[in-house]
Formats: structure tokens, sequence, C-alpha cells
């Protein structure tokens, strides 16, 4: 039995990007036990909600997170709505289901150029990002932002996108799944890529359940953890069933997240088939009552908690968030123990960290 | 081929045209929703600070007495809302963002 040495890993590191401080007890080259530490980028956004506007709070929510932003905003004004007891257009509802969709295809191929980059193949990286780069071009068309859509707004959506738009964002995808199956292809056989994501992280689906994980990490245990299963905005009119796989390894989370990727693009041609016309937002009359409402949206990352308590005025008494990294942490410092030092960096990457999010 | 599944893809995007563009020779069309940066025609204002008071970033200061607009571009998040909510409807969205300083 080797000595036990405690290494510092993070916040700044070359192969972590996440501000997230991890101080791992490694055995010989194994890690035996992994702490975290966090706080590097806390920003008191939680604390601003109550010092802001409640109609204006969605720019501030929006901008928790630069991937996953169209969640945040989605949530927090569904939160409100649901609060003011708000029944908006259809309209609007579909269209921040589409734009949530086309974010999540964002924020995946985003992760597996990510991972690609991680494994030191930098073609699979750039040709995941080139992809992207016409998801990201299409949403600027529709919404002005290409990260920060700006979309939701309490009691509807910024600007309505015109039927022709519709149909060319639908017919995009004609084009693209080509692309996506090329890529599902290599992560699928490259030897590469196997033999550095399978059977390493492995987390069963008991461990799963009991700490706690969501998101792709739960799915890629075997755990069918979708929170659009819920039917919140117009997923129950939607068909689709959440992806699964059982192996939970790194190659299982991969996995999960390229089926992912598929399934968004049959939610979006499925949701622009069905859209109807009509108004995209309504005026808001009235203030967030006393009372309080919590509202679950399935971020790319997994499940995402938001928590609003109003107090008859305008601004709120609390806003909390409890963000998919949050609640995958537990899972993390599980993976990590008994894995070799050099799978740190790829395994933390496995479950999509985003520390910006965790830490408001 | 089991070991080189990226080989064709990488072999195709050889002899096609590149993806990027040679950036300052070429520069991107924007789209006429794209929010660049906020202009505000003084001409026209009234100076009410109905956009100071709605900017969820506090990037606009107005003086109503000394008839003074200004945006701290640092602090605009270019969400959009001043040009929504300003009653003359005097400020509008730029699709350019705002260009990098040369001296």
């Amino acid at each position: 039995m080797g000595e036990r040495t405690v290494i510092p890993f993070g916040p700044q590191h070359p192969v972590l990007l996440e501000p997230l401080h991890l101080d791992l007890v490694i055995e010989d080259e194994k890690v035996v036990k992994a702490m975290p530490s966090w706080g590097f980028v806390h920003r008191g956004l939680e604390k601003l909600a109550e010092k802001r506007d409640f109609i204006e709070f969605p720019f501030v929510a929006e901008r928790i997170c630069g991937v996953c932003s169209h969640s945040h905003g989605m949530a927090y004004t569904q939160a409100i709505e649901a609060l003011m007891s708000l029944e908006i257009p259809v309209r609007a509802k579909y269209l921040r289901t589409i734009l949530a969709e086309f974010s999540r295809i964002n924020s995946h191929l985003l992760w597996l150029g990510l991972l690609a980059n991680a494994l030191g193949f930098e073609s699979l990286f750039m040709h995941c990002w080139k992809l992207r780069e016409k998801i990201l071009d299409i949403v600027e068309e529709t919404t002005g932002g290409r990260v920060i859509f700006g979309a939701c707004r309490v009691g509807g959506v910024n600007r309505d996108i015109d039927a022709p738009t519709l149909a060319r964002m639908s017919r995009l995808f004609t084009g693209m799944e080509k692309g996506f199956r090329e890529i599902d292809g290599v992560f699928r056989k490259d030897y590469t890529v196997q033999k550095r994501l399978q059977e390493t992280g492995a987390l069963s689906r008991a461990d799963a359940h009991l700490l706690g994980a969501v998101g792709p990490v739960a799915k890629g245990s075997g755990i069918p953890c979708d929170m659009r299963r819920l039917g919140y905005s117009v997923y129950n009119e939607l068909d689709f069933q959440a992806v699964v796989e059982t192996e939970g390894d790194s190659y299982a989370r991969t996995s999960v997240r390229i089926k992912e990727i598929f399934q968004s693009v049959g939610l979006i041609q499925q949701a622009i088939a069905k859209i109807p016309a009509g108004e995209v937002s309504m005026k808001i009359t009235g203030l967030p009552p006393v009372g309080e409402h919590f509202e679950m949206v399935e971020q790319p990352r997994g499940e995402a908690v938001y928590y609003v308590k109003g107090n008859g005025t305008r601004f709120l008494e609390r806003f909390r968030v409890r963000n998919s990294t949050f609640a995958n942490i537990p899972a993390l410092l599980k993976i990590l123990e008994g894995c070799e030092l050099s799978d740190v960096p790829m395994l933390i990457l496995s479950i999509d960290p985003c520390i910006s999010c965790a830490e408001r | 081929m089991r070991i080189l599944p990226m080989a064709k893809i990488v072999l195709k995007s050889l002899f096609r045209k590149a993806a990027t563009q040679m950036y300052p020779l070429i520069t991107k069309e924007y789209y006429p929703a794209t929010r660049g940066k906020v202009l505000n025609d003084t001409e026209f204002c009234i100076y009410c600070g109905m956009c100071q008071r709605k900017c969820p970033a506090g990037a606009i200061e107005v003086i109503r007495a000394k008839r003074y607009w200004a945006l701290d571009p640092k602090r605009c998040v270019t969400c959009n809302y001043c040009v929504e909510v300003c009653p003359k409807k005097c400020m509008t969205m730029d699709k350019r963002y705002t260009a990098p300083s040369t001296n």
C-alpha cells in the first residue's frame, strides 16, 4: 500500500476549465477520495432578486449561466406565471419550447466538442462546433442573441417567429441530421473514444438514486429522470420518451447526450408542426401575491429547481435556484473514488459541470 | 473502418469551402434582430429617465435638468429592455457590436 498524498486540483488548472477546487487524496495513482470546495464565482444573484423588479429579473436570471441561459429564463418566467396564476398564450409556450430544444442541441454539441478536445481529438472538436454554429446562427436570427437568447419575458416571449422562418428552422435539420449521424458514428466507433470512456467512472443505478443524480448522469445510470415528462410548457402535447442507458459509465453519459440531440430535433419538428397562431405575449397587471412556488425544468445538464416567494410587492421575498451541477456533485465525488489520476479531468467533464450555475 | 471513422469526414472537409471567415477582411453580416449596441437619438429624447429606471444593469444615467444622457457600455448587457420601454421611441438597438477601440 502506497503513501497517501493530497493533490489540490483547480480552480486554476490547465486541464480543468471550470472554477471548481478539489482536494484529491491519492494513493499511488489511484484517487481514494475527493473533497470539493467552491465559491470562486459566487455573484449573489439570488439576493439581487429582492432588489430588482420581477418583470426585469428574467434578464438577470438568463445571465446565471451562458449555455443553458434560455432554460433559466424559462424556469423563472414559468415560476412567476404560476405564482401569479397567469395563463400565457399557447403560441408563446410553443416558441419557448422550440428555443429550449435549440438550446439543448447547442449545449450538447458544445459539450461533445469539449469532450473531444479533452480527448485530444481536435478534428472532432472542430466538427462538433462547426455544427453548433448553424444552431447559433438561426437562434441569433430569430431571437437577437447568439448565447443569451433573451427571449423569455413574464407573460410570453419578446418577439414572434413568422411561419417561413419556422419552416426554415424545421428544414435546417434535414441537412444537419447527416452531420449529427457522422459525429454519432465517430463517438460510437472510434477506438480512442471507446478506450477513454468505456468502463471509466461507472455509477450504479442504486448509487445514482441514493446520491440524487439528475439529467444525463442519472439517465446514463438507467434512471429515466426527465423533468420534461412532467409536461410543463407544451411538453405534454409532444410525443417523446426519456433517453436511458444502463451502463452508467462515461460512455453511457456521452451516448445519452448524443441521443438527446436526435430527440430534440424530433421535438422541434413536432412543435413546429403543431404551433397554433395567435398572440405571443400578454400584458401583465398586478403584482406577485403572497405565496410561493416551486418550478422544475429540464435543462440540458439536468433538472433545475426554481423557488420563488412573493410578498405582494414588485420585489420577491426570496428566490432560490438549485441547479443540476449542484445536484450532481455528490455523484461526481462517488465517480472519482477509485479512478486513475489521469482520468480525473475527463470524469469531471463527463457530468457536464457548470460552476457558474451552481454558485449563482 | 473501425480505426479511423473520422478520416472520411476530415478528407471531405479538406476539399470543401472553409467553414470560417477571414474576419478582418470579411465581416459577418448581422441579422436585423441582432442585439449589438444601444443608441439614443438625443434630439428627440425628453430625458424622462424611464430607461434609467428600467435598466436591469444600471448602465444608463439620465439627468433631466442638465439634459444629460449617458450609457456605460461596460455595464450594458444589451437586453433591449430600454428600447422597448422608451416612450418617445428615440432609442434603437444597433445590430453592429461596439467596435474595438484602436487608440
